[in-house]
């Protein structure tokens, strides 16, 4: 045991029940970190690119990174790696809670989870032993039931991660729920789960605290440097802990870049009333932290006499201003059903949205919708269809639960679905910020904000303020931002310390958690390295240059209202640039570029 | 009128919207300094939408959004 890896990975195969355990290839950790790096590069080595992602031929990998548990600021985070349903693509989805750092505790770096058990099962996990157990009594069980009923048979001090009806059902838009309310969200990793007939994976460890760091007093010291820099931070210290990311709903709307009745629009006239300003006066009851963070950005909050996980920015814009909605206890309540049914909280109102636009062009007619019309800003219509995508019956609600993608192009409007890769991008107008249309069209997960968060610069002004609507330097600065995301994302560290610490603060925890030597420059070409092993992932799983396309509406259809009127995406500038940074023609790697970067078996691939 | 939005904790002790009378506000110093708020506690100004500085003429008719450090994602 060595440099904050256990060494240890978990191949489960659930069609023959068979369990091994793998040494982690050491070096391969160093070059990919962990977590987000390391899980993709391992599973292109698995060579599932070409395979029916809800197969038993795909693989689900859940992986930590070295910083997993370490005791580093909000280190709490594990990923779940694998090829998406939704997108056909790489997905990667992260999540913090404290399941991640629990498995770390166990002893286990990765779970390579492959084939498909004969009848519904789940996993549990106590530190070295690992049983598949019998989980046909709780199919059908909502994910905090679940929980509940799990933690109830093996201990309240196990951490439990599960998939709801949604997962059962294969709905792409499934997410994989962990510690109640805290989820790997995006690209329908649920349903990977659920086509394996996984339930749920349990998880109890003796340890509490890694045992292994290179450099415990050298990580200490970084540690508590960090925790200072994010002490003396206003965002990491206040900000996020006041109003957590819902703070952001007032900010974007202010700025015209909050889109509204599927994008149709981009200033929300009764933003305020679903702002984090109002969710903190009338619902809020406490912040909440993942493990180890002392940012606490989670907001927990008073809902019909229960006190539970409320919404985060996203669902807050996109079952608000995207549909049409001010009603704010409307959205705790679809945030709810999304944590209950495991949905994508992002992708499941941006595909209702969808609908809702069909709807209001007389594509989608009232007589297939069951009784609940799609209007917008219906209440009533949120709440149902949330639940019907969450366990979907009838054939609009199937098709509704496939995304916004496969829904237009049922209906012969392929235009309204505002996706990139099959999956819907987020909350911030691409028309009204230049740069994050870069992170939107680039991003190897399809459409995402956290890929590259270009909004810090050219909205939150973090490093400094970028002139939102220009295109000069975003090109490279989106390129450096999708680096160092990758390799926060793959150490462990959740991504919002990176309000406050910058590349050498994590060379340096890095570097005394896992005796290596980073330069921050050769961080940043690992972070390189690992956004090019997903590129190539999707190169083998079929991408095509034009995946990497915004929706036509966002160079077509200036914005209609708002301080951003008028304004449209100029990715057509923006891409070629963003292509030449990063040494890639066409949108794939030269042979040259991963030569360069040490994938050297990706060459001619 | 010039319109001042306040949000986040710029808007504990005030109102949410401050209607200003423009004369005498020549810039958007002269709206903070008119409704007691340091400079240093608004990360965020805009002025109709963009993003701006104190020294950032403003006129009637405009709209000020202040917000002090906050983050998300």
């Amino acid at each position: 045991m060595s440099g904050a890896y256990y060494e240890k990975v978990a191949r489960i195969n659930l069609s023959t029940g068979e369990i091994k355990v793998e040494k982690l290839d050491l070096d391969l950790a160093r070059k990919f970190i962990g977590g987000r790096g390391l899980g993709t590069k391992m599973l292109y080595d698995e060579g599932v690119a070409t395979v029916d992602p809800l197969s038993p031929e795909n693989k689900l990998i859940y992986i930590t990174g070295p910083m997993t548990g370490s005791g580093s600021p909000s280190s709490g985070r594990y990923m779940v790696v694998t090829k998406s349903p939704l997108t056909g693509m790489i997905a990667c989805s992260n999540s913090g809670g404290v399941w991640g750092a629990r498995l770390k505790y166990a002893g286990w770096d990765a779970l390579i989870v492959e084939g498909q058990a004969p009848e519904w099962t789940y996993i549990t996990i106590e530190d070295d032993k690992i049983e598949l157990l019998d989980a046909r009594e709780y199919v059908g069980k909502l994910s905090e039931d679940l929980d509940e009923a799990l933690r109830e048979k093996h201990g309240k001090e196990a951490a439990v991660l599960n998939i709801g009806p949604a997962g059962e059902k294969q709905v792409l838009l499934a997410a994989i729920m962990n510690d109640k309310d805290r989820a790997a969200g995006r690209s329908g990793v649920g349903a990977v789960m659920g086509s394996k007939k996984l339930k749920a994976i349990v998880v109890k460890a003796t340890r509490k605290a890694l045992d292994n760091v290179a450099d415990p007093e050298g990580l200490k010291a970084v540690n508590q440097r960090c925790m200072k820099l994010i002490r003396e931070n206003p965002v990491t210290n206040q900000a996020l802990r006041s109003y957590g990311t819902a703070v952001l709903v007032n900010i974007v709307n202010n700025i015209g870049a909050f889109p509204v009745k599927n994008w149709q629009g981009s200033y929300y006239d009764k933003g305020d009333a679903i702002s984090g300003e109002t969710l903190a006066e009338k619902y809020l009851e406490k912040p909440g932290a993942c493990h180890r963070c002392p940012i606490a950005c989670a907001r927990v909050i008073r809902h019909d006499g229960k006190i539970i996980g409320g919404p985060e920015y996203e669902p807050l814009w996109a079952y608000g201003g995207d549909c049409g909605n001010d009603d704010l206890y409307v959205i705790n309540e679809c945030n709810r059903l999304c944590n209950e049914y495991g949905l994508d909280a992002i992708s499941v109102p941006c595909t209702i949205a969808a609908a809702m636009e069909l709807y209001q062009r007389g594509f989608i007619k009232e007589e297939e919708c069951d009784g609940v019309p799609l209007e917008w800003g219906s209440g009533k219509a949120l709440i149902e269809w949330t639940r019907r995508m969450g366990d979907p019956e009838t054939p609009l609600a199937r098709l509704m639960s496939s995304g916004s993608v496969r829904l237009c192009e049922h209906y012969g409007h392929p235009e309204f679905a505002m996706a990139v890769k099959k999956q819907e991008m987020p909350a911030y107008d691409a028309r009204a910020i230049q740069g994050i249309g870069i992170t939107y069209a680039t991003s190897n997960r399809g459409g995402c904000h956290v890929r590259g968060y270009m909004i810090s610069p050219e909205v939150l002004g973090l490093p400094k303020q970028m002139d939102r609507t220009v295109t000069e330097e975003k090109a490279a600065w989106a390129k450096i931002f999708q680096d160092l995301t990758a390799v926060i994302d793959s150490m462990g560290n959740c991504l919002f310390t990176s309000f406050a610490l910058g590349a050498q603060e994590y060379a340096d925890l890095l570097n005394a958690a896992t005796g290596t030597s980073h330069s921050v420059e050769q961080l940043l070409e690992t972070g390189d390295r690992i956004y090019n092993i997903e590129r190539m992932f999707n190169k083998a799983a079929g991408m095509k240059p034009e995946d990497d396309r915004l929706p036509k509406r966002l160079m077509r259809e200036p914005i209609s209202n708002g301080p951003s009127e008028g304004m449209s995406s100029k990715i057509e500038l923006t891409l070629p640039q963003y292509y030449e940074a990063r040494g890639w023609v066409n949108a794939f790697p030269t042979d040259e570029t991963l030569k360069r970067l040490g994938l050297e078996e990706c060459v001619g691939k | 009128m010039i319109e001042v939005r306040l949000f986040a904790t710029l808007r504990q002790g005030r109102d949410k919207i401050v209607y200003l009378a423009p004369e005498g506000l020549a810039q958007a110093a002269d709206v903070l300094q008119s409704l007691n708020i340091p400079a240093e506690e608004v990360s965020i100004l805009l002025v109709n939408g963009f993003h701006s500085k104190p020294e950032t003429p403003v006129k009637d008719g405009d709209v000020l959004a202040l917000f002090p450090p906050v983050g998300g994602g």
